[in-house]
């Protein structure tokens, strides 16, 4: 029984998360006293995963999978789970990884757990917690079934380094035929996006309109973070609903989340909940958000994000 | 076409969330229940396909007499039919497994979920419904046009977007940008009357054994108190983000 790690690349190269899942893979390996198993797909530097601790590396070399889809990822995995008698699967919680952790589920009957914020509390029976609620609240969760899939929150654990020797693999499989083919892919690849960002710097209605953002792109640009917004601004069109955080857009769970002009909905705080240091600049000194915030700055947004990006240029 | 919409029924947004039985259990006193808004996307651009596409537009929730309420209230928004598998939502393996169990003796062309609840953010329901029945999946999706029988979608992918095409029946995991906030159908006096002649069908569950139990809920723990910086004094921000929060 090995644990298995999915290690997500892109452009032939593993992403950061990918050495978040191998750590925690490998310490969930240990426990069980197990190996660890990690599968990638059309990977050039797989050999890293080593240096976290891989047993055993699997690579999936093939130009029909050079396009993510669920279905046919899921397929070769659920070989791989087959071939090498797996009991846990290990997944980021990307976007793509969450896509594949359901549908795979799905095809191998197991049991699916997502947003799991530590280690398992216990083994038998296999207790993880996890966040809910979107992030209010907090539940351990008892899996059962012979196969889990568990699906980590992002910056939930530390990469820890731990020498393997695993040794890289091909496998055979079987591919699947699929009508879905993805036809386009358009992405803004300059731009660090929420989800792997360490910072982002998030601004709300006090901004007073769109034309107001290049400030908070340049903010954003010297911290090298991401931009986000409230769910008013996204509303309004001021800015595109990937930028929105919070219950119904997305989670933030960055090491910085510095909040301008938003006063702190419960549906937003509960979206950035799991940002570790929150820093809240508001003209507001009633904001709920200051409440919710480990530094805060109570101040025109329009005089301070201008000194503040000056301050932070100088100190470079 | 027929299209079916999986509806979860879920706290409002704005609910403080308590816990009750020794923190096992989440306290439903005093919360209101709404449509899980990713449902509530779908469920709007469903009812847009019954004119664009002539589909016939069925909603479908897993739980107790309670989730009438909001079946009611998606009859009135434009659904022609709904269904209450009979049971109580023990998780999200249990719901999607009698959701598998009823759409392997009905079939649709299109199974709408939203990609997650707002409770439980599991994200499971639409994938392992469509990994069992072996249909096409996308989640996220935030654009969905069907012409001649074939799907053409869109999914938010991290910076981006992605553009597939595929053959039905499919299964989607809706969110915001597949229609838009503003688009949501406020039911007005006609669909709600309109809504009591619809049928709302109870149907037996199969009574699938849960997979994910909770044993304990807890709270975030609390914060300690802001530390406030003037705002003619940045210098100090940036030092206790560098030197005390290290994190620039």
């Amino acid at each position: 029984m090995s644990v298995l790690v999915y290690s997500e690349s892109e452009n032939g190269k593993l992403k950061k998360s990918s050495f978040e899942t191998a750590s925690y893979g490998k310490a969930l390996s240990q426990k069980l006293g197990s190996k660890l198993i990690c599968v990638s797909f059309n990977c050039s530097d797989i050999e890293l995963l080593n240096k976290y601790g891989a047993d055993k590396i699997v690579n999936v070399e093939s130009s029909n999978l050079k396009d993510f889809t669920a279905k046919t990822y899921s397929h070769v995995l659920s070989q791989v789970i087959e071939k090498e008698n797996i009991s846990v699967v290990i997944l980021s919680s990307s976007a793509d990884a969450k896509y594949l952790g359901a549908y795979l589920a799905g095809i191998t009957d197991s049991s699916y757990i997502s947003n799991v914020v530590a280690l398992p509390e216990s083994l038998n029976p296999f207790i993880v917690r996890r966040s809910c609620f979107t992030n209010k609240a907090f539940s351990t969760t008892e899996i059962n079934g012979n196969l889990k899939i568990i699906s980590i929150s992002s910056n939930s654990y530390e990469i820890n380094e731990n020498n393997g020797d695993g040794v890289i693999e091909n496998i055979d499989y079987n591919e699947v035929s699929s009508t879905f083919k993805v036809s386009n892919v358009e992405k803004q690849s300059a731009k660090v996006t929420i989800a792997d960002a360490d910072i982002v710097v998030s601004a709300g209605r006090g901004l007073k309109g769109p034309e107001h953002w290049h400030m908070i792109e340049e903010l954003a640009e010297v911290l090298g973070a991401a931009t986000a917004c409230s769910k008013p601004v996204s509303d309004m069109g001021w800015r595109p609903h990937s930028e929105h955080v919070g219950q119904t857009g997305k989670p933030v769970a960055s090491n910085l989340y510095i909040a301008i002009g938003i006063s702190g909905a419960i549906q937003h705080l509960a979206g950035i909940n799991s940002s570790k240091v929150k820093v809240v600049i508001n003209s507001d000194p009633e904001a709920p958000f200051f409440k919710a915030a480990d530094y805060g700055v109570i101040g025109d947004a329009f005089d301070i994000i201008p000194e503040l990006i000056n301050k932070l240029k100088a100190r470079k | 076409m027929n299209i079916l919409v999986c509806i979860s029924n879920v706290p409002d947004t704005t609910s403080k969330i308590n816990f009750t039985d020794s923190d096992s259990k989440f306290d439903k006193n005093g919360v209101q229940f709404i449509i899980n808004p990713n449902d509530e996307f779908g469920l709007t651009k469903a009812v847009w396909m019954k004119d664009s596409n002539k589909a016939s537009v069925t909603v479908l929730t897993v739980g107790d007499s309670s989730a009438d309420t909001i079946l009611r209230k998606c009859l009135a928004i434009g659904a022609d039919k709904a269904i209450r598998i009979d049971c109580e939502a023990k998780d999200a393996y249990s719901v999607a497994k009698e959701i598998v169990a009823h759409c392997e003796s009905i079939k649709y062309d299109i199974i709408i979920c939203g990609r997650e609840s707002i409770d439980y953010n599991g994200g499971l329901v639409p994938g392992l419904i469509a990994g069992c029945l072996d249909y096409n999946f996308i989640t996220n999706c935030v654009s969905l046009e069907i012409e001649s029988g074939k799907a053409k979608c869109a999914r938010e992918i991290s910076g981006g977007t992605e553009f597939s095409e595929c053959d039905l029946p499919l299964v989607i995991g809706a969110q915001k940008g597949l229609v838009e906030e503003s688009d949501l159908i406020i039911p007005n006096m006609r669909g709600i009357m309109m809504a009591r002649q619809k049928p709302l069908d109870v149907i037996k569950a199969q009574n699938i054994n849960s997979r994910a139990i909770d044993k304990k809920f807890f709270k975030p723990e609390e914060k300690g108190e802001v530390k406030l910086v003037k705002p003619d004094e940045l210098d100090k921000l940036i030092d206790l983000l560098e030197n005390e929060a290290k994190v620039i």
